[in-house]
């Protein structure tokens, strides 16, 4: 039992950490988030710039194939490079998606062609990809959907409505589920697509977040045409096509990110409660343990799915538990780092880099990262079926077509 | 990165495992628990033939000279299993006491006869119902005279001696003395599990031998609870992961309403709850089991990381086991309550959760100090 990696992980991670030396500038102390307080175009066209240097380096999307833009690495390399990059600032968070998702689903059910279109301007990050699965009516239950496509000739016609879209204001296609047929089951009258997002009829509107920032949209789709070979796997088969889709979202989600022990721990030695230090305080030791045994926790199940990667083997079922637990310590953290600083807590800082602000944006956070890629309820659900083997809930809208299954709106 | 145990410790743990179920150790702590026995000697002796007892003893003292990672995925084990044993007195403390502690000499007359398991030690520290400290210790030592009492000592009527923590002075010491040597009174004490056995020692000038004549007996004490507080860890951890399977497998096959009480998301998620425990400690104990035996300088912030872990994972898997039988966990006759009070005994046996999580953050603080 040992922390240390094999040669060749040595050997790789030097190769990474001289790359990134000589291309990247290291973190701050305690610097969570890589560049706080900068707008959407500038953080945008910050991004574009360095994930064009990473292709041009032979450096983006380590996973994906060499011939589609990528590396080809092997796992414990992506996690290596994860590691290695994490202690630099590197702009981010408009790639997500498309490489980690739409990718593989088009290396997957695209045509030579299209993979050879598509793929490499998405590994350098010309074009952005956003994922239009969601609807008012499908969240945790999203083969409930409901957006209509039909076809006629060698196109099909799209009409309904998408949510929390992320990024669909600024992204170049989408990857879409739809229903083709609402008399088949439910599971079975679904088709994926993907489509240009500047294509007649697609319609995108900001949502305002509870954090007053608007990262995903609305997205209204009236009579938006989009070209049979735009199909990914079969007329029907858009359940599966999704899933594999899924399975890559949920590899992607990690660690809510925010304050964590350590800023908490920092927070209590620098602030008086009661008359002393509020590090003195039973309460906050308490609070402190019990954090400090979930960030532990968490960073060792890391570890222990990292060495099943380097023995070549597939992480166990593990890694399901990490967004339930760091979001909901997220948020009890967020909310006792503004109690700690007591009335004052809860007034809005002039700096985006006040210590405030991070407490305060990730008691906004906090409430989202529970609910998005899966709920806390949903990903309960996942861990006592797939990785217990408990039975699935009883279901109302089992065996019956689409149309006939009762919902809110009906 | 190889954050894992070895696939010969791998074995180990599964041969331990397999050892355990054919010698229906559940079924022998719950004869412990209804009978009049202290312990179940012939789990007892099949331990020491296993040579479990010697595992990290020295080979110059008779032992294996195994590591600390042999003991750890051993006591998960016996944890899963419940065993009715002094294992833990024995061999997590008295002998971890003499192996860190002990002159040439008391390493000499006591280690090769731990590791045969021809006596067994135990460790003798609480007094009252506060949390001991140097400052409300009142046994003791004078000389080699050892006069106070000791309460709660878990396998106090089964141990041969006893590390006994004591003020010399105003300075708090270890000594070791032998249970059988005049002026000591052992008194068995009920407890909430019976299926461990726990007395209460008085000694009246009882002859007692230092251990430890060179260092500060408290900080020594802490030491040696902070290594066998991952441990009892990986005990509380199989004690845990039981409890889960447990309330698992109940829930599949008990019907309420038409279906498995296993197929309400009440239950599901509840169970659920009880995997991220577990997980989170597992996680945790292998952590101590690595600060533990490489001797890492993280080890006291790894073991009360561990212990705290581990303790709560046991009690909400001990406790929701119980609540996922229904009635039927809380009858005599289900194993639920085995379980549930063998979590709490060994949540009180090296200090209390809320002296751990204290520990844990005084070591974090002093770490945070360098």
């Amino acid at each position: 039992m040992d922390f240390n990696d094999t040669t060749e992980e040595a050997k790789f991670r030097k190769e990474v950490g001289d790359w990134l030396s000589a291309n990247a500038t290291l973190k701050e102390d305690e610097e969570s988030g890589s560049y706080p307080g900068m707008g959407e175009d500038d953080a945008l066209s910050l991004a574009k710039k360095w994930a064009a240097k990473l292709y041009d380096s032979g450096w983006a999307c380590l996973h994906w194939p060499k011939e589609y833009g990528g590396r080809g690495s092997t796992p414990i390399e992506r996690v290596i490079w994860g590691q290695e990059a994490s202690k630099y600032r590197i702009p981010g968070g408009f790639f997500e998606i498309g490489q980690g998702m739409a990718g593989p689903v088009l290396m997957m059910y695209a045509t030579e062609e299209q993979k050879k279109r598509y793929l490499p301007p998405m590994a350098k990050g010309e074009e952005i990809w956003c994922q239009l699965f969601s609807e008012p009516g499908a969240g945790s239950d999203l083969a409930g959907l409901k957006t209509k496509s039909v076809l006629e000739g060698d196109t099909w016609t799209i009409n309904g409505q998408k949510i929390w879209t992320s990024g669909a204001h600024y992204s170049d296609y989408g990857i879409l589920v739809t229903r083709s047929d609402a008399s088949a089951q439910k599971h079975k009258g679904l088709t994926y697509f993907f489509l240009d997002m500047k294509s007649p009829g697609v319609e995108v509107r900001p949502i305002k977040q509870i954090s007053g920032g608007a990262n995903f949209n609305e997205v209204y789709f009236t009579d938006v045409k989009i070209p049979d070979e735009q199909r990914l796997g079969s007329v029907g088969d858009g359940w599966k096509v999704a899933l594999t889709t899924l399975m890559n979202e949920r590899l992607a989600v990690g660690d809510a990110s925010g304050p964590d022990f350590q800023e908490a721990f920092n927070l209590a030695c620098g602030h008086d409660l009661n008359g002393d230090l509020a590090i003195k305080d039973g309460s906050v030791r308490d609070k402190l343990a019990d954090w400090y045994c979930q960030s532990s926790g968490l960073k060792y199940t890391k570890y222990r799915n990292i060495s099943a990667l380097s023995r070549g083997e597939t992480p166990g079922p593990q890694a399901s538990i990490t967004k339930i637990v760091s979001g909901n310590k997220l948020q009890e953290i967020a909310n006792f780092g503004m109690d700690i600083m007591d009335a004052a807590g809860i007034v809005r800082p002039e700096s985006a880099d006040a210590e405030q602000n991070m407490y305060q944006m990730g008691f906004f956070g906090a409430a989202g990262i529970r609910i998005a890629g899966g709920t806390d309820e949903i990903l309960r659900n996942i861990i006592s079926e797939q990785v217990l083997g408990l039975p699935q809930d009883m279901r109302a809208d089992k065996g019956i077509p689409f149309n006939e299954i009762p919902s809110s709106n009906k | 990165m190889n954050f894992e145990f070895s696939s010969d410790q791998m074995l180990l743990k599964d041969q331990a495992r397999k050892f355990l179920e054919s010698e229906e150790s559940v079924k022998k702590a719950r004869e412990v628990l209804e009978g009049e026995q202290t312990h179940d000697e012939s789990l007892w002796e099949s331990v020491i033939e296993m040579g479990w007892t010697a595992t990290t003893i020295p080979e110059e003292f008779d032992g294996l000279g195994l590591g600390y990672l042999e003991l750890c995925v051993i006591a998960e084990e016996l944890g899963r299993s419940l065993a009715p044993t002094p294992f833990s007195s024995s061999v997590y403390l008295a002998t971890e006491a003499l192996i860190s502690l002990g002159s040439n000499e008391q390493k000499q007359s006591y280690l090769p006869k731990l590791a045969t398991g021809e006596i067994i030690g135990t460790l003798a520290h609480t007094e009252s119902t506060s949390s001991p400290s140097v400052e409300n210790l009142t046994c003791e030592l004078n000389g080699n005279k050892l006069n106070g009492t000791k309460i709660a000592v878990t396998d106090g009527d089964i141990a041969n001696f006893a590390v006994v923590s004591a003020k010399e002075g105003e300075k708090a010491v270890l000594c070791l003395v032998d249970l059988s040597t005049k002026g000591v009174e052992i008194t068995s004490q009920n407890t909430l599990d019976p299926s461990r056995s726990h007395a209460s020692i008085n000694f009246k000038d009882a002859e007692a031998d230092i251990l430890g004549a060179d260092v500060d007996g408290w900080i020594a004490l802490q030491e040696i609870l902070d290594r066998a507080a991952v441990l009892f860890a990986f005990e509380q951890l199989g004690g845990a992961e039981a409890c889960m399977n447990m309330a698992k497998e109940y829930a599949m096959g008990r019907f309420a309403f038409g279906r498995p009480i296993a197929s309400f998301q009440a239950i599901k998620h509840k169970i659920a709850d009880m995997y991220i425990a577990v997980e989170l400690a597992r996680s945790n104990c292998y952590f101590g089991a690595w600060a533990l035996s490489t001797d890492a300088p993280e080890l006291p912030t790894a073991a009360a990381t561990s212990r705290v872990s581990a303790s709560k994972a046991f009690h909400e898997c001990s406790k929701e086991n119980i609540q996922t039988h229904g009635g039927m966990g809380f009858t005599w006759e289900f194993d639920c309550h085995l379980y549930y009070r063998r979590c709490r005994q060994l949540a009180a046996n090296i200090g209390s959760q809320a002296v751990w999580k204290n520990k844990l953050i005084s070591s974090l603080e002093r770490a945070n100090q360098i």
